[in-house]
């Protein structure tokens, strides 16, 4: 547990919270990425305006944070391109098709004390720690 | 208005996945390699979220309306379905691959990391893949958008 950062999880942690309650609050809309990012590439979608400028804010944190010497830096991926690939084609389709991701269902969903979210919660946590284990001490990666 | 509150709830909800370390993906998967050098950081970023988040919803579900639109978009799915199972778990395992769930993905994209801009690539053809694959099913009413707006 040496990277055990607690203090910056509570901090950061209460700020997604509170962005989530403040977009529904405001907007009426679930701060769910999955399904804000999936709206934009709808064909035909309306109602895009909305979620464009919350994807913005979204990718501005960051620059700000950059801005007034906090740079973010660059995250680290795996070193094949199939993998990160197969990945993003596993998270684009699988969050569709369950309806939500980490936030959608793992904050917002299991907020409302909603059993579905709370099942897709268990089950994509689930499925990641088999993945990593699978991948880091079954595979050796 | 609409837009710029929206804007600004990105930029908090950004800040908060970069204070957490969300955005991390080394963070991520020690997160979720149990078996390993466990790091619960991220254990106490949802339970934060959480705390905050649940007397919040349930203030917001007291209202009739929110503050700056005619409605509320509130979820109304119930049922724990095949769909959902199946999308879980796909989802999970790629999260677990490479450590970037959605939010992250597309905040990372302010870095123009090569392998964020591929991952992101690969998230929104996974996604129109399901669109495409959603609209020639017959038994499926076409509700795509309510389903995308029903859970998040």
């Amino acid at each position: 547990m040496a990277n055990f950062t607690p203090l910056s999880a509570a901090i950061g942690g209460g700020l997604i919270g509170l962005a989530a309650v403040l977009l529904m609050m405001l907007t009426g809309r679930i701060a769910g990425i999955s399904g804000i990012f999936g709206g934009v590439l709808q064909f035909g979608g309306g109602d895009r305006g909305w979620r464009i400028a919350f994807l913005a804010g979204l990718v501005l944190a960051p620059l700000i944070a950059g801005w007034t010497g906090h740079a973010m830096p660059s995250p680290r991926l795996p070193a094949s391109w199939t993998v990160i690939v197969v990945a993003g084609l596993l998270v684009g389709f699988g969050t569709r098709l369950g309806g939500g991701c980490t936030s959608g269902h793992g904050i917002c969903g299991t907020a409302r004390l909603s059993a579905r979210s709370i099942t897709a919660t268990v089950i994509f946590m689930a499925a990641a720690i088999a993945t990593v284990a699978v991948t880091r001490h079954l595979l050796g990666g | 208005m609409l837009i710029i509150a929206s804007l600004s709830c990105g930029l908090i909800f950004g800040a908060g996945l970069l204070v957490s370390g969300m955005v991390q993906p080394a963070k991520v998967l020690a997160f979720l390699d149990v078996f390993g050098a466990w790091d619960p950081s991220l254990a106490v970023v949802m339970i934060a979220a959480l705390a905050v988040a649940i007397p919040g919803f349930r203030l917001a579900n007291r209202r009739s309306q929110p503050l700056l639109a005619a409605q509320s978009f509130w979820p109304t799915k119930q049922q724990i379905d095949p769909p959902l199972v199946i999308g879980s778990t796909l989802f999970g395992v790629g999260w677990g691959l490479v450590g970037l769930c959605p939010g992250p993905a597309l905040e990372s994209l302010a870095t123009l990391s090569p392998g964020v801009i591929v991952f992101v690539a690969a998230m929104a053809a996974g996604m129109m893949l399901h669109g495409a694959w959603q609209g020639v099913q017959p038994t499926i009413p076409s509700d795509g958008a309510v389903a995308g707006v029903a859970d998040g």
